[in-house]
């Protein structure tokens, strides 16, 4: 188990590009949007003095850290880029955030970016240089809970749909979705199969997009230009294999019941429906989002769909949840994703989410899933 | 003694009907034929129809493979090697090909059945399969059929002994393909008939009826490649054999297999035959060799396999003609198929043991079963303590499915699932199935198939499929 981290990072700015598939927008557009924006919404106005190192996700082939110290122009400090999977967001996010609880700085930055759209392919392709494991998309492996989830709690597509049904409402709502249309049940149920379960609308868009975040020392916040939000918890867990691994059981993912653990130990979370006010989760796929509602406790085990029928994780429910739309309205550019999901939960602990804004929301938690999928990042900000 | 001590065969499970050829509705019991589906070749189906054979027989006992085919993919690559690599058979097996013609598969038997008497070899495995492919709506198009048998040629417990043999040579120029050539030719067939098939298979037949001082009647079952239904009936009754003495050629039902015809006909024959019969079989292709086999009591103990009737019983028509060019690789595409450079040779290389023979491994201190094989275990983290674990002729349990429709398939949606295998959890596809075939807890066995054919050849691994009986 982690040590707590809670309270002694602070999130002083926060920065995303239109997210889309931004076909006149290049890796080094998006990086320069998502990062200024944040550079603005801290108040930093010389981030060649005030940035002391960037940490940055990405999992697209790119040009590595130069890119993003070329885009920037920060030169002559520490730069380092990793990818883990769909979290990777969440991942750079927790380097960041143990860069400064260590002590090494008093500001850094974190982006999260990819470009999937300059590849000519509308999703994931197909790997061909293997034999096993094939077809090997992303759905075909999301979809390995769905036949037997549905035969033990008597659940179906059409619980799937609601889903999608909500986070494209919620969506039309966010400035820098990218659908921006309200669906209906039956258009998901009726929509092409890609792997079923999941229709068209059950799965997340491609998209490219960056997001930023500027954090600094929690003694420091107040130095800067908005309320600081308090980092809270942040880890990240892997499981085994679920294609591989001799103990699944097919109806829950491992690495989101490890992730969230450690997490809610870090932030004193004993009861995670009532203490978290709102959420961001991994909808790369409706049954994704589905199965984390139970995964992360906020309901139990088989109840995930009473809970979709009543409501609950509705902008207007009480714990709403994939408030901006999600990976469904936002795609997934999976570097960017994770940070994404900390730059609308800090604008709903503000206040400032406009038409999509939670009531009171004081605890925030973002979580992302993803491999085969085997490993899990959770983040949670909250007031100070 | 050398002789037959286990047969089997496979006929792949899609049919295509003649009607629907035309665009017409198949009528149930029309006349149709065995296709290899997407995922399957010469040496698929010879795998399979070798797995059938070696039923309930120590697959370390077989000393040599010898695999006929007109069709096999490789060039330069042996067919007997990969083959041998699949079934899991020892190191030290001794291996060969025969092709370049239709005879093939009775040149591989004659020669079984010479080193099992001259005592080169105790057990010989004889595969002899074909995928023949006529020109789309040509005229070979419903003769031409696919599948695959195997004999067990040994020195003891023969189901059926040879008698004796004969063969004759025969240069013609009746039925031929050259390298780059998509579509077997033929020059036109009375000539195919009257110079060729009928006079050298009557010259040969006659020859061993001689040789052994027999004459037709002698014989309880004759067995005789044909090119079609017509010229079969015509050499039979040339040869002096009445209609029940004549094994049915399954003209409509199966088609001609090519180098694997004969020796699935002689399948058919033993798999209804009693002991104490004389069993006549003739190969044809550039001469024709004869081969007289006289069954034995050991026949009735042969365990319970498919042979040939129980695959043609498990059947699924094509429903159109479309499908049968797509599952045939000869729709037009934006892209050529088998593009990029492919597996690598150095991971094939050290994952056939996973990728060729299906084995797992189970760990010596706790029992899991795993595959592939990790080097330290899920359960009891112990390192290194993995014996080898055949999983290709176990049982599996369907887990969990899902329906890719995006995967190259010619009948979308490709089936992939999760199966259990005696604890260890495997991600396969699911072959020979519709998706409503797909049912949790289900028992699935496992088939060895093409994948794709990256970097322009094929790859292969197992897939899944439902339990056939």
């Amino acid at each position: 188990m982690s040590k707590t981290i809670r309270d002694k990072v602070a999130i002083v700015g926060v920065g995303a590009c239109k997210f889309g598939e931004n076909w006149d927008k290049s890796r080094e557009d998006m990086i320069v949007d998502a990062a200024y924006e944040a550079y603005a919404d801290a108040g930093i106005d010389d981030p060649q003095r005030q940035i002391e190192a960037v940490f940055c996700g990405s999992v697209y082939p790119n040009g590595g850290t130069g890119e993003v110290a070329e885009a920037l122009k920060l030169f002559d400090r520490p730069i380092s880029k990793l990818a883990n999977y769909c979290e990777t967001g969440t991942d750079t996010f927790r380097y960041g955030v143990m860069s400064i609880a260590a002590g090494m700085y008093d500001t850094v930055l974190v982006v999260g970016f990819d470009k999937p759209k300059d590849r000519g392919v509308s999703g994931p392709s197909v790997d061909f240089d293997r034999v096993r494991g094939l077809p090997a998309t992303p759905a075909g492996w999301f979809s390995l809970c769905a036949a037997r989830y549905f035969e033990t709690y008597d659940a179906g597509r059409e619980d799937l749909a609601k889903i999608a049904v909500k986070n494209h409402h919620n969506g039309t709502l966010a400035p820098k979705s990218m659908l921006k249309r309200e669906i209906s049940v039956d258009d998901v149920l009726n929509a092409r199969i890609i792997s079923w379960p999941f229709g068209l609308y059950d799965c997340a868009a491609q998209s490219d997009g960056a997001a930023a975040v500027v954090l600094s020392r929690a003694d420091l916040a107040k130095d800067y230009e908005n309320d600081p939000v308090m980092v809270k918890a942040v880890t990240i867990a892997v499981s085994a294999n679920p294609q591989t691994d001799p103990n699944f059981d097919f109806l829950a993912w491992k690495p989101t019941h490890f992730a969230a653990k450690d997490a809610y130990a870090q932030a004193g979370i004993s009861e995670p429906f009532r203490q978290i006010d709102v959420a961001q989760v991994h909808d790369c796929f409706t049954l994704t989002e589905l199965l984390t509602y139970e995964d992360l406790g906020f309901c139990k085990k088989g109840e995930a769909k009473d809970h979709v029928a009543s409501g609950t994780f509705e902008l207007s429910g009480d714990l709403p949840v994939n408030t901006d739309g999600g990976l469904k309205t936002f795609g997934h550019p999976t570097g960017a994703t994770g940070v994404r999901m900390i730059y609308e939960n800090t604008l709903q602990l503000r206040g400032k989410a406009g038409d999509r804004q939670v009531k009171n929301a004081s605890m925030a938690l973002s979580h992302n899933i993803g491999g085969p999928p085997q490993a899990c990042g959770i983040a949670i900000i909250g007031h100070p | 003694m050398s002789g037959i001590s286990a047969y089997g065969a496979y006929v792949p499970y899609t049919r295509l009907p003649f009607a629907t050829i035309s665009g017409r509705t198949a009528k149930e019991g029309g006349p149709e034929k065995a296709v290899a589906y997407y995922d399957e070749d010469a040496v698929t189906m010879g795998v399979a129809a070798a797995t059938d054979c070696l039923k309930g027989i120590d697959r370390a006992s077989v000393d040599a493979v010898v695999f006929a085919s007109t069709s096999y993919a490789y060039r330069e690559k042996q067919g007997a090697a990969l083959i041998a690599k699949a079934l899991d058979l020892r190191r030290d097996v001794s291996t060969s090909d025969v092709s370049g013609s239709l005879r093939a598969g009775t040149n591989a038997l004659r020669g079984a059945f010479d080193s099992v008497a001259a005592g080169s070899a105790r057990r010989v495995l004889v595969i002899a399969s074909d995928c023949r492919m006529g020109a789309p709506r040509g005229a070979l198009e419903t003769k031409l059929g696919d599948g695959a048998a195997a004999f067990l040629i040994s020195d003891s417990d023969p189901i059926a002994t040879l008698e004796g043999s004969h063969s004759v040579t025969d240069e013609i120029q009746d039925v031929w393909r050259v390298d780059g050539d998509a579509y077997t030719h033929t020059w036109e067939d009375r000539f195919v008939v009257t110079e060729g098939y009928a006079p050298v298979v009557s010259e040969a037949v006659q020859g061993l009826l001689d040789k052994l001082n027999l004459s037709p009647s002698d014989v309880n079952r004759a067995v005789l490649y044909a090119p079609d239904a017509r010229s079969h009936a015509t050499a039979s009754r040339t040869l002096g054999f009445s209609a029940d003495q004549l094994q049915d050629a399954l003209f409509g039902k199966l088609g001609n297999t090519g180098c694997a015809f004969a020796p699935m006909l002689l399948v058919a024959s033993l798999e209804s035959a009693k002991p104490g019969e004389r069993i006549l079989l003739a190969g044809y292709g550039d001469g024709a060799d004869v081969l007289s086999l006289t069954t034995t009591e050991h026949l009735e103990k042969l365990d319970a396999r498919l042979a040939v009737s129980g695959h043609l019983a498990r059947r699924k028509p094509l429903r159109s003609y479309e499908t049968y060019l797509r599952s045939r690789g000869l729709d037009p595409k934006e892209w050529q198929k088998g593009g990029g450079g492919g597996l690598s040779a150095t991971i094939r290389f050290r994952e056939r043991d996973a990728d060729i023979a299906f084995k797992g491994g189970k760990c010596t201190s706790c029992g899991q079963v795993h595959f592939p094989v990790p080097r330290v275990c899920y359960q009891c983290f112990s390192r290194d303590q993995w014996e080898p674990y055949g999983l290709s002729d176990k049982r599996g349990r369907l887990l969990a499915h899902t329906f890719d429709y995006f995967f190259p398939a010619p009948e979308p949606p490709a089936i992939m699932i999760m199966a259990e295998i005696e604890g260890c959890h495997v991600q396969i596809q699911l072959a020979d199935a519709a998706p409503e075939d797909a049912i949790l807890d289900m028992e699935v066995e496992f088939a060895f198939r093409k994948i794709h054919e990256a970097g322009g050849k094929p790859n292969y691994f197992w897939k899944a499929i439902p339990v056939s009986n």
